[in-house]
């Protein structure tokens, strides 16, 4: 008897061991994401003590080699946000029209074609985009666009574009297809084409789901790194007005990637190298969030 | 009266659906297109001797790539799946799970780069690992986390509940029926989930960059986790912005072989899928 009872004990001490052990690698997760925030900030630190932050986020002038040194985030900052405003401009409007064409319109042979080659786009290494408009997509539009360069803004925007187009189509189908066919059917019911069904019934009940996708891809674009740092020329200036988009810019994942390797490891420009990534970071984590919680309230309303 | 001249919604259907082909042509096409010239370009460009072994090229890189995304993989593999386990076999929606969720979409939008960063200064600098195999394995493992967590999950929750319920009915424990019914029938979803996060490190760059990767080598072959390695996307890297006596037909080749490891990865987890999902007893 007592022997069973010590058997019992013992098995349901492991069944409890077993059940902590799993929860405690659920919570890695959230103490990894600390801990990113806490090592960048710490490495971060001594260049956000050192200089005003006003002159760390608005200076005009990225020159880290120089004597004095300059911190000046603003070209990078704008440089970022140029490409990825441009490959958004883009990769919004197809991205979307992709995904009503596969979930609405789309007979099976053409859907067939058009998801896998959306699928091989998200398979693609970054490094594999930024050797083909290196090599073949930037000599091309240059000569097309008679640039005397063939690495500018407009590039990244255009191969960007493309690589933030699964997430957009995945996330924005997912939306569309949750739409419940009752709204469709009283729409088609009341003589609405199909087409108007979409435009004033499909897309406006699916869109928060819509307004996720474009959150997570305006994240995956500003985070890409290799492509970028590849066709963007890397040039920390100003851009300027929409000629901006022709000229070389130097976004911060490119500036991060290119001068990390070469830079003393805990001098000023390491550290100030930290802090381009804490802004980078946060600026993820803020549309992440956003699109988060725009799908969980769609969610609950549902 | 008061009708105003508009176009016939029949008429700005079909427009509007033509349009909808169109950009569909705009994705399809360019992207087939390109890929394709690639592969024939990178094939065509393909030479034996580029495998020789040697302190740089294509033989270290491929040896390289394949032991980083392995060593990931088996890191990866026991927190994910555990992770996986807890979310959808013992927790009860509360503060605790969508904190752990808002974690896991979180880590997924981490920038690759801030993972290097992250990686330097955690696994190279403070644990002392230094540039290496190791380094750079741990700093992919945690890239790939959030989608080995969510193909596991989703693996999981496909088992049906009534499994669940019938071994608990025979006096199976929690840990029993995970064990035995829930985990050997999500195992095909589960390996499937990490071909494709394999596949996924195998092609990352920036988060490397600091951690991992060298150009050329003393030693072609890594012979413990602490030694430096060459890898094909920074191969690639190098030669196609800094190296000066590499051939255009060495870019290309060295192109197509991390195009077909990657690609090759993912076809494999598809098919495996597809084959899976036909076996299925349920």
């Amino acid at each position: 008897m007592a022997k069973r009872d010590l058997k019992r004990t013992r098995r349901e001490a492991a069944e409890w061991l077993v059940e902590r052990g799993n929860q405690i690698a659920g919570i890695i997760a959230i103490v990894f994401v600390l801990l990113i925030f806490v090592f960048l900030l710490d490495n971060a630190l001594p260049v956000l003590k050192g200089y005003p932050l006003s002159e760390l986020l608005g200076g005009r002038r990225w020159s880290p080699t120089f004597e004095p040194p300059k911190f000046g985030m603003l070209p990078l900052i704008l440089g970022s946000l140029y490409v990825t405003a441009g490959a958004l401009v883009l990769s919004v409007p197809l991205g979307l029209a992709c995904a009503v064409f596969i979930a609405e319109v789309a007979p099976k042979q053409a859907r067939e074609i058009l998801k896998p080659a959306v699928e091989l786009l998200a398979a693609i290494p970054s490094v594999v985009f930024g050797f083909l408009g290196m090599l073949l997509i930037g000599p091309w539009l240059a000569g097309k666009l008679s640039l005397p360069v063939g690495q500018f803004a407009a590039l990244g925007s255009l191969i960007l574009a493309f690589m933030a187009l699964p997430t957009i189509v995945s996330v924005s189908e997912d939306a569309i297809r949750a739409v419940p066919v009752a709204l469709r059917q009283s729409s088609l019911a009341l003589g609405a084409t199909r087409w108007q069904t979409i435009c004033r019934v499909v897309l406006p009940a699916g869109r928060s789901g819509i307004i996720a996708a474009v959150m997570l891809g305006l994240g995956r674009a500003i985070g890409e790194t290799m492509t970028v740092l590849m066709v963007t020329g890397n040039a920390a200036v100003i851009p300027q007005g929409f000629m901006g988009f022709l000229r070389p810019v130097r976004t911060m994942t490119a500036t991060i990637a290119a001068e990390m390797g070469e830079t003393a490891f805990r001098g000023e420009h390491y550290h100030a190298l930290f802090a381009v990534g804490l802004i980078l970071l946060i600026i993820t984590f803020i549309t992440n969030t956003i699109a988060d919680v725009v799908v969980r309230r769609a969610g609950r309303l549902k | 009266m008061g009708m105003r001249h508009r176009i016939s919604p029949r008429v700005l259907e079909k427009v509007a659906f033509g349009g909808l082909w169109v950009a569909a042509g705009v994705v399809v096409v360019p992207v087939f297109g390109v890929i394709a010239y690639m592969l024939v370009k990178g094939f065509g460009a393909l030479r034996l001797d580029m495998f020789a072994v040697s302190t740089e090229g294509l033989l270290p890189a491929i040896v390289g790539s394949s032991a980083l995304v392995l060593l990931t993989g088996l890191i990866a593999a026991p927190l994910g799946v555990a992770a996986a386990v807890y979310l959808t076999e013992y927790a009860h929606e509360g503060r605790l799970v969508r904190l752990i969720r808002l974690a896991i979409v979180n880590l997924a939008g981490v920038p690759s780069v801030v993972y290097g960063l992250f990686g330097l200064a955690l696994f190279v600098m403070l644990l002392g690992f230094g540039r290496c195999l190791l380094a750079g394995a741990c700093t992919l493992a945690l890239l790939v986390l959030p989608l080995v967590i969510s193909t596991s999950e989703e693996a999981l929750r496909q088992v049906p509940h009534h499994l669940r319920q019938a071994s608990w009915a025979l006096g199976a424990t929690r840990w029993q029926t995970i064990r035995r019914i829930v985990l050997p029938n999500a195992f095909p979803g589960i390996i499937t989930g990490l071909i494709l996060s394999i596949g996924r490190a195998a092609g990352e760059t920036a988060p490397i960059l600091f951690t991992a990767a060298f150009y050329s080598l003393t030693h072609p072959f890594p012979r413990s986790v602490f030694d430096e390695i060459l890898v094909l996307p920074y191969q690639l890297f190098v030669m196609a912005t800094e190296a000066p006596d590499v051939t255009l037909e060495e870019k290309w080749a060295t192109a197509f072989v991390l195009v077909a490891l990657v690609v090759g990865l993912n076809i494999a987890a598809i098919v495996l899928r597809a084959r899976l999902r036909k076996a299925r007893r349920w």
